[in-house]
């Protein structure tokens, strides 16, 4: 394509490729990113290429393969445009059906519709399903729309217009000062004002300066990150773009986990779009402003979502933090003025800009400003990415959206915010979630991740995983962070392992003040975070495993035996023939008994069982 | 050894002291561990200390030092995998393996690592081998995907998908 050397060339691009798309024209949307195509979703698509092909569809009909619609649970998702038709759980067998049904007579395939569990009814329409009407979608508003290997469907859409409002005729105060009063604030976690920080860098001293994107989602459990990115890369990239015109940084920088591959390919692809129509480079639609963007691919270190350790790392050194006496903003990368903001912050502000601060800072809370994205997973009914307004309910996030705890279990926690963040129980389920709301019940925002756990989840062996999580990931400068997580995460396998004392409670209270007090960097400040918010929900399930050494959630395989439960057992000896330890016995037709002593409670005879007949307690 | 890979890498990037995670991640790709002697070439060109290199090499999770493996088995450790069950199936591939995450079996087929969290919670617990996802995992499917890997009878991916979304349906 020819490069772009003004704005309204830019228009004029915008208006060509609208005037040859018909938004009439139906379209096929093949959810493509990775939870959709670990499901499948590559040999669906394939199936409509070559079945469109062979009914002569082809023409009349456009393909897409898109990103993440969020709804993982159901995947491969397709989606029928004009109309939304949804179907989920598509296999390439469907897909003749489809075309047959849907394209060809405009009916539809009622066995692909998605059946609310609550009234049992099929739903048609993806604006119907209650997993996507509840939610207000800002940043994945065109995910299910665009191919995001294409700028052209960006482009389309208005993408590249706030760039160029920007570029026209909003000087760097006016763009920070717009964003002050939008009142975004770090996606990230921490929640730092975005413009604020923004504004410190455009005022320090030193050049040249930097822009980074934040696209080390390291916290287990979520993915919207890698999800946005893989969908809709320009967006980002659009963001970045306006900020580092408002701080006047001249090089940026993307550090993107290594494990996400696909995502590291949709930007590195956008970037090269973006740089062959002129929005990245020297003189970018003739306004005199040069920038260039990279990419810096992460080594799978988690201590490397911490800004400093994260520049230390594009430095191409150790990812070890520093102390924040010296914000980055005044000097971060190679000890320049610096601005680090999530993947989700910078893609918020092409919005804004489009939209105006007081549309912005219309939605939320008092203090916490505009979208969030969640990821509902664990034990829930429907797994996915959902965006919401600051301020929404728990309760509705995980019982009107999410669907509820799935095998009619019983609810039991909420962790959110990573390993940095709390386990949030029943009784708060009406909390509104925004930045402080959470911090004050002991937990964080972090990056968004939310997992679901049932009354088999125990709370204490969720400590234990999370300080085992950290502890592996602690970069080892601080003591309190390299020996205090260490000794708490030993405590607490005590406790799993039935061999807890009196007093360890109190100790792992003791350890966790500390180590919040003087661990060098957030990652060790926020490590005890899950160990002390379960003691200050669930202290009598650690008394539980301490005093009466019982395990309430049937977890911790020290204080657990599994059993068969004779009337269930029919004696077919599936459980005898797969046990690794041959420490099941019984004759053909007969009820089977396990030998506790043989038993090493790996579970596997009752993931065979096809009766139910083992049992745990 | 033949360090040609290196001196390619290294020229892709540039001999650029900043470049050298980058340098590493195309080094690993290549010969599927960082050598010794392509570490000590890495460090000649980028004008750097061995020992950084080293640092850097034995920081980084993605890095090995040793040879992997024909296959790589990736098992999700991610919170949502964990309370799905995923420590039952690392201790099966254990078992099995007799080999502990962050090693190679005897026969060098199979490398056994544990990652936090690959973002496919909705499939938890997720095992990856050779990048091929395997999800909804049980203990007693352990088996039955290590035997495909072992036969060679995989390109797993549209087997092992197919075989897992109609495992889904099954139990809708």
């Amino acid at each position: 394509m020819n490069k772009l050397l003004t704005a309204s060339e830019l228009d004029q691009w915008r208006q060509s490729l609208l005037k040859e798309r018909d938004p009439a024209r139906p379209l096929v949307a093949v959810c493509s990113t990775t939870g959709c195509a670990a499901s499948g979703a590559r040999a669906v698509l394939d199936a409509f290429q070559s079945e469109m092909a062979a009914a002569g569809l082809d023409h009349t009909v456009a393909l897409k393969a898109t990103g993440c619609h969020g709804f993982c649970e159901r995947g491969p998702i397709v989606v029928i445009y004009p109309q939304k038709v949804f179907y989920q759980r598509v296999k390439a067998e469907d897909v003749q059906e489809i075309i047959a049904t849907t394209l060809r007579k405009g009916e539809i395939v009622s066995r692909l519709l998605y059946t609310d569990p609550n009234s049992g009814e099929a739903i048609a329409h993806e604006d119907d399903i209650p997993f996507y009407k509840r939610q207000q979608r800002i940043l994945y508003a065109n995910n299910g729309r665009i191919d995001p290997t294409s700028i052209e469907d960006y482009v389309a859409l208005g993408g590249y217009s706030a760039l160029s409002k920007v570029l026209t005729g909003l000087s760097p105060d006016t763009v920070i000062d717009i964003v002050k009063r939008s009142g975004l604030r770090g996606r990230g976690g921490a929640g730092f004002p975005t413009g604020r920080k923004w504004e410190s860098a455009h005022a320090a001293h030193g050049e040249p300066k930097y822009v980074i994107c934040n696209a080390d989602e390291g916290d287990p459990g979520a993915f919207m990150d890698r999800s946005l990115l893989e969908a809709n890369p320009h967006s980002v990239l659009e963001g970045i773009i306006i900020g580092a015109y408002a701080v006047g940084a001249s090089t940026g920088y993307i550090y993107v986990r290594n494990e996400y591959p696909l995502a590291v390919k949709h930007i590195g692809l956008a970037l090269q779009q973006a740089r062959e129509a002129g929005l990245l480079g020297k003189n970018i639609l003739g306004s005199g402003f040069d920038l260039e963007i990279k990419i810096s691919r992460g080594g799978g270190a988690f201590v490397c979502g911490e800004s400093s350790a994260l520049m230390r790392s594009v430095e191409g050194r150790v990812g070890e933090p520093r102390d924040k006496d010296i914000h980055a903003t005044e000097s971060g990368l190679w000890d320049k003025p610096t601005v680090l903001n999530n993947v989700k912050t910078w893609a918020s502000v092409p919005h804004i800009i489009n939209h105006g601060a007081e549309w912005y800072s219309s939605i939320g809370t008092e203090k916490s400003k505009g979208t969030m994205v969640f990821s509902l997973v664990g034990k829930i009914n429907n797994t996915g990415l959902v965006e919401v307004p600051m301020g929404t309910r728990l309760r509705e996030l995980i019982n009107d959206i999410g669907g509820g705890v799935p095998g009619g279990r019983k609810f039991k926690a909420v962790q959110t915010g990573g390993p940095s963040g709390g386990c949030i129980p029943e009784e708060l389920l009406d909390l509104p979630v925004d930045y402080e709301a959470l911090t004050e019940a002991g937990s964080m925002m972090g990056s968004g991740g939310m997992i679901v756990m049932d009354d088999r989840t125990c709370m204490v062996d969720v400590a234990r995983y999370f300080l085992d999580f950290t502890r592996d990931e602690s970069c080892g400068k601080c003591t309190p962070c390299r020996e205090g997580v260490q000794r708490m995460f030993e405590t607490l396998t005590d406790i799993c392992a039935g061999q807890g004392q009196e007093g360890d409670i109190e100790l792992l209270e003791e350890l966790g003040h500390v180590a919040q007090e003087s661990a060098l960097c957030q990652l060790g400040k926020t490590a005890p975070n899950p160990v002390l918010s379960t003691i200050r929900y669930f202290r009598s399930e650690y008394e539980a495993h301490i005093k009466e050494k019982r395990c309430p959630a049937g977890v911790c395989r020290a204080l657990i035996h599994y059993f068969v439960i004779t009337d269930k057992c029919t004696g077919c000896g599936v459980c005898r023939r797969n046990c690794p330890e041959s420490a099941i016995a019984g004759e053909k037709k007969q009820p089977h008994v396990i030998d506790p002593a043989k038993c090493i409670r790996c579970g596997l005879c009752a993931d065979v069982c096809k009766f139910g007949a083992i049992g745990v307690e | 050894m033949d360090l040609t890979k290196v001196d390619e890498a290294v020229q892709r990037n540039g001999a650029d002291p900043s470049m050298l995670i980058a340098v590493l991640q195309e080094v690993q790709v290549a010969y599927n561990y960082l050598p010794k002697d392509a570490l000590r070439r890495v460090a000649c060109l980028l004008d750097i200390p061995p020992s950084r290199v080293y640092s850097v090499a034995n920081f980084y999770r993605a890095f090995s030092l040793v040879p992997r493996g024909k296959h790589l088995i990736q098992v999700c450790l991610g919170t949502a995998c964990h309370v799905r069950g995923a420590d039952r199936i690392l201790e099966q591939l254990e078992r099995t393996l007799s080999v502990n995450p962050g090693g190679t079996t005897t026969d060098q087929q199979f490398s056994l690592e544990t990652v936090n969290c690959l973002g496919a919670c909705a499939l938890g617990p997720v095992v990856v081998v050779d990048g091929e996802y395997h999800g909804r995992m049980t203990v007693s499917k352990v088996d039955g995907v290590l035997k495909a890997y072992r036969s060679g009878e995989t390109s797993a991916a549209s087997g092992s998908e197919a075989k897992a979304a109609a495992e889904r349906e099954a139990a809708t």
